[in-house]
């Protein structure tokens, strides 16, 4: 059976793709303004946590790992492996036109070889069936939700 | 002083020891997720703080998460001693074609060609990003 994903089920793989590249970026652009955090200036660390971008950038890391694990629980992870590479594409992205930086001819070709990745996966099913694999059921959530499943 | 091929020998090392724990721990959150089911049903039934409840009691996922909080002191240690253009990408790669061969192994997934190709075609994508 072919496992083909729902309409919101897509919007969580572009959330991956979006929260943890966007996160990283956010938090790159804090620390800047913070300053280089060593060993005789943990203090900077707390400081950090009181600037809007680092805030930002952790808030949309929170996001992404949410994101990835509802992902992971309904599908595989060689599936959503490339959503998550295409966070480097993202940052590319963001790097030539937030931040003005120069990308080489390499890099164009890296994105180019992530994009063909995530485009050979996301054309196959996205989940394994494996036969004698017991997946909870409806009845069996309502079991959890009242406690008497554990 | 440490002979040239010491100081390569432990660069692998340390690379390759961040690369497995972060397949170590992607496999097994992946695997906990997997066994909890559709995190959206239980959402649906029990709440946002009845998923994350779930989530949070799984051994599997704890195990996964122990390991990624390693992998993130060990690649903290391994960038105080080699360069971030190599540890960045060659972390990145090994990690993307140790976990296909893991789903493969441990997980049980169906990775066909295709999923083989994008793996590879992964790799070289973020080999060429860190040029």
């Amino acid at each position: 059976m072919k496992h083909r994903l729902k309409p919101q089920q897509y919007l969580i793989l572009i959330a991956i793709m979006l929260t943890a590249s966007v996160g990283d970026s956010l938090l790159s652009r804090g620390m800047e303004q913070v300053g280089a955090v060593d060993v005789h200036h943990l203090g900077l660390l707390w400081h950090a946590l009181f600037n809007p971008y680092v805030d930002a950038g952790i808030v949309l890391l929170i996001g992404f790992f949410a994101s990835y694990m509802t992902a992971l629980s309904w599908a595989d992870l060689t599936f959503v492996m490339p959503a998550t590479a295409f966070g480097y594409v993202v940052v590319a992205f963001l790097a030539r036109y937030w931040r003005h930086e120069h990308l080489s001819i390499y890099r164009w070709a890296g994105i180019l070889l992530i994009v063909c990745a995530v485009g050979f996966v996301a054309n196959g099913p996205s989940r394994t069936e494996i036969p004698g694999e017991e997946r909870p059921s409806h009845s069996d959530l309502n079991l959890m939700d009242s406690g008497a499943g554990r | 002083m440490i002979a040239p091929h010491t100081g390569v020998v432990r660069s692998w090392s340390c690379i390759l020891a961040v690369a497995a724990m972060a397949i170590a721990g992607e496999c097994l959150t992946a695997a906990g997720m997997r066994k909890l089911g559709d995190l959206d049903i239980i959402r649906a039934r029990s709440g946002m703080a009845g998923a994350i409840r779930a989530v949070l009691s799984s051994p599997l996922f704890l195990l996964g998460a122990s390991c990624m909080a390693l992998n993130f002191f060990a690649m903290l240690f391994t960038l105080s001693i080699v360069d971030l253009s190599l540890a960045a990408p060659a972390t990145a790669s090994l990690t993307y074609v140790g976990n296909a061969v893991a789903a493969k192994l441990f997980l049980r997934e169906n990775v066909d060609q295709r999923r083989w190709l994008a793996a590879v075609f992964v790799c070289a994508g973020v080999f060429l990003l860190a040029k």
